[in-house]
Formats: structure tokens, C-alpha cells, sequence
């Protein structure tokens, strides 16, 4: 029992990282139509944020020490961070301990901004492109942001701490009644909630705004609700900054959960497309539903007592899943008819 | 539609051109009349350094590739010449090898056997390569070495720790000088019966391929030997980067030591999780829990940075050794390149100096000729004390470093510090150890 | 002639000549030039462009006509690959029978994948093909199948590998420990000195090419015969053609087949050339790049698949090899500074950046030539042969992707 609750805590939160990427995904094949292969990409750029804040955090002045050497016998630098020099040690050292969370501040003006600048620069122009073509281009687009990440951070992960109050785990063990411990790491918690909210945050936004109920009639209907006089695409445009800062929130808290390195945005890549497509093309609370869904499934498959009975289902249950949702349901858990399927 | 005409047509055809073929004598290359591939003709000779220069080892790869080109300028005579000064043998003069001026071409392994054996053949087919170096991962060392040995070029193994290069799949043109599997464990098991008993129950966590499995085996092997219990051990799929659902059930598993036989990017995810699960501060049977990583890498206790605190794994090498042989490497590559080498950068210099020596010595670049030099051969002075190239399976003998993450690193290439020098005597197995049966060396094969 | 349209002749014949002059073409500078770097005619990627030729071929015969997107198309390869090592290790080195047993296999997995698939278009169906390569992958990379059995089926990580322990049933002594065909080796090359040029025949590169031209033949015939129209009208539109009465899934699963066996010879054929099976060759992005090559090409062309193959395996074996000291070499004959500046500059792209060049160069393309390589070279031909413009856009090799 407390195994199965560990794995279900293990999933939401899995799945609060696919739900995240997924929904970005679909505001942009869902307002836009456009299959964007770099989305991965920005989640990793979100992830790099935090990596980028905390180098700017330890900057540092170099004093050479007096009495210790380094590997070649030269007195060793030591380095104080400027932000402890001018704060001084305590209150610089907390900054610096919260380098992950500051860093939302500093990814969503980034995000927003490359959002728009992908939008404008490059996507707008392949609106009407076949998909294909879209492929390649986004594609290529994914490799260049990764390979200039991997120009100035090095190919190898880069630890990005939580704030140290968030280290260690709560134990629902007791909570539940149970007399074995459930215990489950903090920042994995906050990493859920976090997820939870952003998630009822761009629903409320679409749900409850005008902007919002703008954009939905232009993904239900774009030609009619363009004769209507609105000007839609200056919408979709910032329909894809609010996609792109989705994605890079989600990396941005991910930092501390798994050092970030400069492909973690491939190793999501795939993934966050079948979660799309399971969840049904062009429906938000679709790829919601399928990412907390493939999440927790993929957490229940890798316990012990499943993997006994069938070896290596932890490797492929998420593609086992998604063909039988997608022969099962054609236009996955809550597609529109007519998305994509051409 | 009669496609099934057709194609038959294009099989006479084909079967033409066979028999064509088969008329013709098999031309070789124009060099080939010396007796083996890529005999060197001019005044150079090319050595190929094959590394993961993209993908998740490209760091540990630039740090290999840094020590080769160490390696050509000292075997050039450029430089303060590092380690051939401390080398036991004295054939190389830093005029190059046998006179030649030593010149190398690089590639990219893209950690993938087919992407690897594509950029060796590349070397071999194109640039003349006499020699094969480097790699960070057993599934490609054992795929090149297979190359090198139907192409009848020496391979001289990097990063590869798996039993299996040199035992199920060891080959008469392969050589590697890094440690194993099996040496890790003898070497980690006294000093994690010292640190936490002999009376531990340990869960495994396996990275699910053939370097994972063997690295269980033997580590199962040694720590049930000194009274380890192994509760449970899982095999976690390579492309995993959360750990979280492997490491959630540990801690009600009754285990009060967990294992992670993961290495690169699995090793800093699942290590970063297992302690983000806070295993390391809880008890369990009395006792306090504990991780054990049992292969390190300076680039992985970088990546996994605070995380490695305290945890133990063993390494071929490291650059805080202070023999004679590790300080004047250290001192070169520090000079150079402004940071301490690596085991794997280690392990690629040495090689490419053993290749150079062998081949000086024997007076030949023949493939078969190296073989002979370098089968049974003792060396000192290349860090690791007294070396033993063991004939049987091309496997070197040496001392074994027992690390530790440090508490408080002063800087950050300071994150290791060595616990325990296990002595040769302590790893050293008979070469038809039931872990590394099935192999067979083959002959030497000079190729051409 | 051979059944085909004076322009489709041509095309054939203007691609068998390449072909066959293929180690002329690749190796245009001397060697011992410092431009040498750039030849790729040597026999390992010689092989590579023409394997992969016929991969982008067979994908090109199921996109480009009816335009569903297969993500899994790896897959087939990969199976291909193993049949054929699987052939090696039990009756020897001979690539008869590899060959024949990767068509028919990765024949058997396409009917069963493209059967399911198939009930799905658009982008469902193309992440049904990924899920089922991806669970393939999975499959062979741990040797799931392998440990149910308790012996290596697939060998994991490492890739299936011939030992001398194998049964080899027809092996004997006088026939060569490599693969060969009736006792000719794949490896055995005749190299021609010419003055300062070096250039590399290989019996298994001849024998690839040959391969390559009869499918691409075979490609040409299915474009231009009925069953092509067909399969374009399904790319049309299908809805219409459903409402005609006619059910389309028999055409689109012959083509999904066809396109497997494709990829399954290919599959077969680099088992051939270098006896290793590698997991990685089932992975999504091996069946990205085969999407990638088609399209960078030109998908729906002909020849397009053929040179997107040929562009990123170039990249991927010749800029990867590129460093420091091969840029030193290059401006050496600059002033000190300005080498270094070149070096610096030029240092990102090349090397271990060789990923950098390529993606540019993906963006580069989609962006200048809507219609792939292949638009590049109609507007280089369109500059020299000003004259007949109607006439180029009636080629029928131009056919756009949409």
C-alpha cells in the first residue's frame, strides 16, 4: 500500500513536468498549428535560467590565498562571491541559497522574450508551410539553441541546488496512519504545487479573460473570428510567449530535482508529443490529464512487483499506453475532430 | 505491375558482378605489401583518437582528447615530456615513434557503437591510421575493438569498465589499460566492510546494459563474500532521468545501503535523487544509511556536486596520487590546459605512450610485432606503481584508488579525496575467472 | 527506356553515373592537401551515403506519395540489421541469405505495425509508428527478448557481434572471416595512385550502389505507375477518395511495406558492409534523421532523399573530424593573429560543433529553398538554362512536397 502511494506521488509529480511541457506544446499546435520540435529546447533554456542566475549570484572577486596550493602548487584563489562581499556573508550566502526560486523573476521576461522572438523571427513565416517543413526548421532550431547552451555551459550537468530550507523529505507516514514512513523530498512537493498552479493559472487566464476567450474562439475557429475584425495573430504571437515561459517555469524548479545538462530538452522532446497526441491534439485539459496519467502509469511500472511479472515494462508502458489509447480512442483522451489528422 | 521480373533481372545482374568479382585477385591497398594496414610510408605516422566529442560524455571526451594531443607533443619531444621521464622503459627518444613525427585526426564517437566504428573506419579507410585510442563507454570500446581487430589495427582502450572488453569480448588487437568491474569490487569491499560493517543488507539500482550488469555481479559478488546481504536488485532503463520511482521503495525495503551501479548522467541523476530522498540522513536497522557509487569520474562528482559528500566509489586513477609519474603529468596537463586531468585523460595518455614504447621497442608499427611487446609486459613510473599488461586478456594489473566525496571541497576539481590505495595483489583474478569466461583472443591480426 | 519516360531515363542515368564515378567524384583533392579533409571518398562513408540513400528512398516512397509521416521508420532498419547478423552467426559470412531474410522480416514487422497504424492518420498516426519503434528500441537496447530466453538475442548496448564460437553452419576455411559474397570480400578495395590523388574501389561499395540504383529504379517505376497515382490520391484527399467507394488501406499498407522492405535492405546492407548491429540505429532520432534527410532533400522528389542523405551523413563523418590542428593547417599561411581570429572563429562550427553546422544548416535550407535541395539545384540549373523556364517546372522530378 505505501508502495503504490509512493509511486502515485512519484507520478503526479512526473507528470506534473509532462503536464507542464505538454500544455505548452498545445497552446502552440492548438492556436497555432505550427509542430514545434524546440520545445524541449525551451524547457532546457528554462532549466539554464536557474543555472545562469545562480553563476551570476557566485560571481567572484579571487584572493590568493596565503597558506593553501593548488593541484600545481600555486597559491590557491580564493573566491568570494561579490553579492556576499556587498551583503555581507549571511544575507549573500541566503541570495545565493535561493538562486532557483529568484530565478522565475529572471525566466519569465527571458522566456517571454525568446517566445516572442521565435514567433516573429522565425514561425510566423511557416504558418503556412507543410508540417514537414516545420519539422526541419524547429528541428534545426532545437540543435543550434542546444549546441550554443553546450558552447558556454560544457556538456556536463550542472548541480543547481535547492534553497536548503527544502532539503530533506516530509514523512505522510505518519499523516496517513500508517505505521511505515512515506517520506517524499520537499522540493519534489513544491515542484508539484508549483506545477499545479501554473496549470490553473493559464486555464483561468484562457477561462476568465476576454484576451483568453479571444484566443479560444481563434483556436476553435480562426477564419471567423479573424472576419470579426479582431486582430488574431498579434494574440497568437503572445499565445506563444506565454507557451514558451510555461515550458521554461517548468525547467526553471526542475533545476534542482536533476542537474541541468544541455540535452535534457531531447530527452523530453518525445515524450511530450506522445503526451499531446494521447491527450488529444488541440485540447489543453487533454494534455493535462495525459501527463499526470503517463506519469503516474510510468511510476506504477517500475515497481519491483510489476517489473517481476513482466521484465522491462518500466521501458516502453508509456508507448504500450499510448497505442492502446490511440486505437482505442482515435483522437486520443479529449481531441477535436479535424486537428492534424490530415 | 511485374516487379517480381525486374528484380530478378537485377539478381542475375548482381550475381554477374559477383562472379566478375571473383575473377578479379583481391587488390589491397597500395601500402599493403609491408605486410599489415596503414603501414606508415612517409615521415609521419597517424594515430586516430576516437572520443565522444557530442552527446552526454562530451566533457569527459575533450578531457581524453586534451591528454592524447599531451601525448603527441611529449612523443614529438615538444614540452616538459610528462611522463616519459618517469616511464620505467626508456626506448622513446621524444623524436617521435621509430623516427616518425607522430600526427593524430580525431572523431566523434557520439557514444553510439555504430557512430563509433563509422569514425574509426573513417581513420583507418582514410587517414591511415595505425592506431586506435580512446572512448568513454564499454558498449563502444568492445564495438571498435572488434573493428580494429577485422581491420588489423591496434585499439588501444579508453574510459571502459565493463568485465567484458576483456573477457567475454576480448581481442588480440585490443588493450586496455583502465580497471574493471571485477577490481573495483575487490578493491571497494574491505573498505566498505571497514566504514559499515559486515553485517549490511544492500540494494542495488543496475543501469540496464552490459556494463551495469557486470558491475552488479561483481560488486554482489565481493560485498556477499564479507557477509553483505543483497536484498534487491533493479535494473533501471539507461534513458531514465528520474530516478525518483527506483529510489522511492529503498527506503521500506529494509536495505541500509544502496548501490548505484550507474555511471555518466545516470550516475549524477540517480545520485542527486537518492540524496534528494534524504536516504543519507535516516536509519534504518539500527544503522546509518548509506550510498556507495562503486565507478567515479571527476566529471560526474562535478556534476553531482554537494551530492557526493561522503559516498565511496573506487577509480583507475587520480590526479592527487604523488608519485613521480602523476605529478609530472599533472604538472604538464596543469600547465597547459589550467585544470587537473582526469582518470579517463589519465588512462588515454598512458595508452598512448604504451602504444608508442611497443612499438619502439619492437622496431615495428606491425600490429603483431606491438602485441608481442606489449603481452606480459611490466612497466613502472605511469602513476598506479608497478604495472603488469597481462598477456592472457590484455588487461593491465594495478593499484586501485578508493575515493571518497570530500566534505569540504576548497575548490572545485577538489571534490575527491582517495581513502585507500588497494594494492595490485588485492584485484588480480586468473584470466578464466568465471565473470570474464567465454572470450577467446584470437590471433593478431595485422590486417593488409 | 527500361520502361521509363525520356526524363525519368535521364534521371536514372545521370544518377548511375554518379554513382559508379562516386570515388572520382568524392575525392576531388589531392591528398596530401590540406583540402583532403574534405574528400569523402573513401569506402566506409561511400557505403554509408548509398545505404542511406535507399533508407531515404523507401521513406520518400510512403511520405512523399501519400504523405503520412512514419516516426518509427528506424525501426525497420534496426531489424533488418539484426536478421542479417543473425544470418551471419548461424550460416556464415555469405550476405545471400542476411540480405534476403532482412527484407523478408522487416517486411513481417511493417504489415504488423503498418496494419495498426494505419487505422490513424496525421500526427496519431505518426506517433503510433514512434511509439512502436520506440518499444523496439527499448526491446533490443536491454535485450528484453534476449533475457526471456536466457541467450543474447539482440546483445544490448554493445550490438550484436559475430564470434568465432558461432555455428557459421556453411563456414569453411577457404572463405573469407569477413562478410563477403560467394568468397568476394565487402572490404576488398583496389586503390588507383594517380599523381597526388588517391582513389578508393571497393567491391562493397559497388555492390551497395548497384543495390541502390535497381531501388531506385524500382522507385521511379512505383511513382509513375498507377498504384502511385493512387497513393497521391490518397495524399490529396482521402475523404474523397473513401466517398468514391474505395477503401484505401490496402494501397496505403502496400506502400508502408514497401517502404519497410526499404529500410530492411538497407538495414541488411550496413550489416554487410561492417557485421555490427547497434541498438542506437532503432532509436527516435535515427527515425528523425531519415524524416530529416527526405525533407532536407525534398520529400516528394525523387533524387531530394538521395542528397539529403548524402548532406548529413557528410556532416555527420567529415565535419565531426575537423579540430584545431587540422584549422591551424588550414590558414597556416597567415599572419599568426589572423590565424588564431580564423581559428576562433571558425572553431564552434567544426569538431565537436559539427551539430551546430547542421542545425544552422537545417534552418538554412527550410528557409531559402521551401522545396528542399533539390529547389536549390533547379534554381542553379534555372540561372545556367535562363531560356526554358516552363520547362524545368514541368519536370517531373520536381513534384512539391504538398
Amino acid at each position: 500500500m505505501d508502495a503504490i502511494l509512493l509511486q502515485i506521488l512519484n507520478g503526479l509529480d512526473k507528470g506534473s513536468a509532462y503536464a507542464l511541457i505538454a500544455l505548452g506544446l498545445t497552446l502552440i499546435f492548438g492556436t497555432l498549428g505550427v509542430v514545434n520540435f524546440a520545445h524541449g529546447a525551451l524547457f532546457m533554456i528554462g532549466a539554464f535560467c536557474s543555472v545562469t542566475l545562480q553563476k551570476i549570484l557566485t560571481l567572484s572577486s579571487e584572493t590568493l590565498s596565503a597558506t593553501e596550493k593548488d593541484f600545481l602548487g600555486n597559491p590557491l584563489k580564493i573566491k568570494t562571491p561579490y553579492v556576499e562581499s556587498w551583503f555581507g556573508p549571511e544575507v549573500g550566502a541566503s541570495i545565493i541559497d535561493w538562486a532557483v526560486p529568484l530565478a522565475i523573476l529572471f525566466a519569465i521576461p527571458v522566456m517571454l522574450f525568446i517566445g516572442f522572438a521565435m514567433e516573429r523571427g522565425l514561425i510566423k513565416h511557416f504558418y503556412k508551410r507543410p508540417h514537414a517543413d516545420q519539422i526541419l526548421v524547429t528541428f534545426g532550431l532545437a540543435i543550434v539553441l542546444q549546441e550554443v547552451i553546450k558552447y558556454f555551459y560544457g556538456a556536463n550537468p550542472i548541480p543547481t541546488p535547492a534553497p536548503s530550507a527544502f532539503v530533506g523529505s516530509f514523512d505522510f507516514g505518519p499523516l496517513l496512519g500508517l505505521d511505515t514512513s512515506l517520506a517524499y523530498p520537499y522540493w519534489r512537493l513544491v515542484y508539484f504545487g508549483f506545477s499545479a498552479m501554473i496549470i490553473g493559472a493559464v486555464f483561468a487566464f484562457l477561462q476568465f479573460t476576454t484576451f483568453g476567450m479571444v484566443v479560444r474562439a481563434g483556436m476553435a475557429d480562426r477564419e471567423t473570428v479573424g472576419l470579426l475584425g479582431i486582430d488574431i495573430d498579434k494574440r497568437f504571437t503572445f499565445m506563444f510567449g506565454i507557451a514558451a515561459a510555461v515550458a521554461g517555469l517548468a525547467g526553471v524548479m526542475y533545476a534542482p530535482i536533476n542537474s541541468p545538462n544541455y540535452h535534457m530538452g531531447m530527452d523530453f522532446l518525445v515524450l511530450s508529443f506522445v503526451v499531446v497526441v494521447v491527450g488529444g491534439m488541440g485540447s489543453l485539459p487533454g494534455a493535462v490529464l495525459a501527463g499526470f496519467m503517463l506519469g503516474i502509469l510510468e511510476s506504477l511500472a517500475s515497481m519491483n512487483e510489476v517489473k517481476a511479472i513482466i521484465p522491462g515494462i518500466d521501458q516502453i508502458i508509456i508507448y504500450v499506453v499510448a497505442i492502446i489509447i490511440l486505437l482505442t480512442r482515435p483522437r486520443g483522451l479529449m481531441g477535436r475532430k479535424g486537428v492534424m489528422e490530415e | 505491375m511485374s516487379f517480381s521480373n525486374l528484380t530478378r533481372r537485377g539478381l542475375i545482374k548482381t550475381s554477374a558482378v559477383a562472379g566478375a568479382g571473383l575473377a578479379l585477385p583481391t587488390y589491397l591497398r597500395a601500402d599493403g605489401h609491408s605486410g599489415f594496414t596503414n603501414a606508415p610510408t612517409g615521415d609521419t605516422v597517424t594515430l586516430g583518437f576516437n572520443v565522444p566529442q557530442t552527446g552526454p560524455y562530451a566533457e569527459e571526451g575533450l578531457d581524453e582528447l586534451r591528454a592524447q594531443e599531451l601525448a603527441v607533443q611529449h612523443l614529438n619531444g615538444e614540452g616538459d615530456g610528462g611522463m616519459m621521464n618517469t616511464f620505467s622503459s626508456k626506448a622513446l627518444k621524444g623524436n617521435g615513434i621509430l623516427g616518425k613525427k607522430v600526427a593524430f585526426v580525431t572523431g566523434d564517437t557520439q557514444t553510439k557503437s555504430d557512430a563509433a566504428r563509422a569514425s574509426a573506419k573513417s581513420m583507418i579507410e582514410k587517414d591511415g591510421a595505425v592506431m586506435i585510442n580512446g572512448g568513454s563507454s564499454s558498449g563502444v570500446a568492445v564495438a571498435v575493438q572488434g573493428l580494429c581487430q577485422e581491420a588489423g589495427v591496434i585499439f588501444m582502450a579508453g574510459l571502459t569498465h565493463s568485465n567484458d572488453t576483456t573477457g567475454k569480448d576480448r581481442k588480440a588487437n585490443g588493450f586496455r589499460h583502465f580497471f574493471n568491474g571485477y577490481m573495483s569490487a575487490a578493491a571497494l569491499a574491505p573498505v566498505l566492510k571497514n566504514a559499515y560493517g559486515s553485517d549490511r543488507k544492500a540494494y542495488h539500482l543496475t543501469a540496464d546494459y552490459t556494463w551495469g550488469w557486470t558491475q552488479q555481479e561483481s560488486i554482489a559478488a565481493a560485498t556477499e563474500a564479507m557477509g553483505w546481504e543483497t536484498v534487491n536488485n533493479v535494473l533501471t532503463p539507461l534513458a531514465s532521468t528520474d530516478f525518483s520511482s527506483y529510489i522511492a521503495p529503498v527506503l521500506n525495503s529494509g536495505a541500509d545501503v544502496l548501490v548505484l551501479n550507474h555511471y555518466g548522467g545516470n550516475m549524477v541523476n540517480s545520485l542527486t535523487n537518492a540524496v534528494q530522498f534524504d536516504l543519507l540522513n535516516k536509519e534504518v536497522n539500527g544503522k546509518k544509511f548509506e550510498i556507495v557509487v562503486p565507478l567515479y569520474s571527476e566529471l560526474m562528482a562535478a556534476g553531482a556536486g554537494k551530492n557526493v559528500e561522503g559516498v565511496i566509489g573506487s577509480m583507475n586513477w587520480n590526479w592527487q596520487l604523488q608519485d613521480e609519474g602523476s605529478k609530472a603529468f599533472v604538472k604538464s596537463f596543469g600547465e597547459k590546459y589550467g585544470r587537473p586531468p582526469s582518470n579517463s585523460a589519465h588512462t588515454c595518455y598512458v595508452q598512448t605512450l604504451l602504444y608508442a614504447d611497443a612499438v619502439e621497442r619492437e622496431g615495428t608499427f606491425n600490429p603483431c610485432g606491438v602485441v608481442e611487446a606489449l603481452e606480459d609486459f611490466e612497466f613502472d613510473g605511469l602513476g598506479n606503481g608497478p604495472v603488469l599488461y597481462r598477456g592472457d586478456d590484455h588487461q593491465c594489473f594495478k593499484d586501485v584508488l578508493v575515493m571518497k566525496g570530500k566534505e569540504n571541497p576548497t575548490n572545485e576539481y577538489d571534490t575527491l579525496e582517495i581513502v585507500e590505495v588497494t594494492p595490485r595483489a588485492q584485484v588480480e583474478y586468473p584470466h578464466d575467472h568465471p565473470m570474464f569466461a567465454g572470450g577467446d583472443l584470437g590471433k593478431c591480426n595485422p590486417g593488409a | 527506356m527500361f520502361g521509363l519516360e525520356k526524363r525519368d531515363t535521364r534521371l536514372l542515368i545521370i544518377v548511375a553515373i554518379m554513382a559508379l564515378a562516386a570515388p572520382f567524384i568524392l575525392n576531388p583533392f589531392p591528398t596530401d592537401s590540406a583540402m583532403a579533409q574534405f574528400n569523402a571518398g573513401y569506402p566506409d562513408l561511400m557505403q554509408r551515403f548509398v545505404i542511406f540513400g535507399i533508407l531515404a528512398i523507401g521513406f520518400n516512397l510512403l511520405f512523399g506519395l501519400t504523405g503520412y509521416l512514419s516516426f518509427g521508420h528506424a525501426a525497420f532498419l534496426g531489424v533488418g540489421s539484426y536478421s542479417a547478423v543473425w544470418m551471419f552467426k548461424l550460416l556464415g559470412y555469405n550476405i545471400i541469405p542476411g540480405m534476403v531474410l532482412s527484407i523478408i522480416v522487416s517486411a513481417v514487422f511493417a504489415l504488423a505495425i503498418g496494419y495498426i497504424s494505419l487505422r490513424r492518420s496525421g500526427i496519431y498516426f505518426s506517433i503510433l509508428t514512434l511509439a512502436f519503434a520506440q518499444m523496439l528500441f527499448a526491446i533490443a537496447y536491454s535485450d528484453l527478448i534476449g533475457r526471456f530466453f536466457g541467450t543474447p538475442i539482440t546483445n544490448g548496448e554493445t550490438g550484436l557481434q559475430v564470434y568465432t564460437s558461432d555455428p557459421q553452419y556453411f563456414h569453411n576455411e577457404n572463405l573469407p572471416n569477413i562478410p563477403h559474397l560467394f568468397g568476394q570480400e565487402m572490404q576488398s578495395t583496389y586503390t588507383l595512385d594517380v599523381a597526388g590523388w588517391s582513389f578508393d574501389f571497393s567491391f562493397g561499395y559497388y555492390l551497395c550502389a548497384i543495390i541502390m540504383l535497381l531501388t531506385f529504379y524500382l522507385a521511379i517505376r512505383i511513382f509513375r505507375s498507377p498504384f502511385g497515382m493512387m497513393l497521391r490520391a490518397v495524399k490529396s484527399n482521402q475523404q474523397r477518395m473513401n466517398y468514391t467507394g474505395l477503401n484505401t488501406r490496402p494501397y496505403t499498407l502496400a506502400a508502408f511495406v514497401i517502404s519497410g522492405m526499404y529500410a530492411g535492405l538497407a538495414g541488411g546492407l550496413l550489416a554487410s558492409m561492417d557485421p555490427l548491429a547497434g541498438a542506437e540505429r532503432m532509436q527516435w532520432t535515427a527515425s528523425g534523421e531519415v524524416v530529416l534527410m527526405t525533407i532536407l532533400g525534398g520529400a516528394g522528389t525523387l533524387i531530394g532523399p538521395i542528397l539529403g542523405a548524402g548532406f548529413i551523413k557528410y556532416f555527420e563523418n567529415i565535419f565531426a573530424k575537423i579540430n584545431d590542428n587540422v584549422l591551424h593547417s588550414w590558414f597556416s599561411f597567415m599572419p599568426d593573429g589572423i590565424e588564431d581570429f580564423m581559428v576562433t572563429i571558425i572553431h564552434p562550427f567544426v569538431g565537436k560543433g559539427w551539430h551546430l553546422t547542421l542545425g544552422l544548416l537545417f534552418m538554412l535550407v527550410v528557409i531559402f529553398l521551401p522545396g528542399g535541395l533539390v529547389e536549390g539545384g533547379q534554381r542553379i540549373g534555372r540561372m545556367f538554362s535562363r531560356k526554358k523556364p516552363s520547362d524545368d517546372a514541368a519536370d517531373g522530378t520536381t513534384t512539391p512536397a504538398e
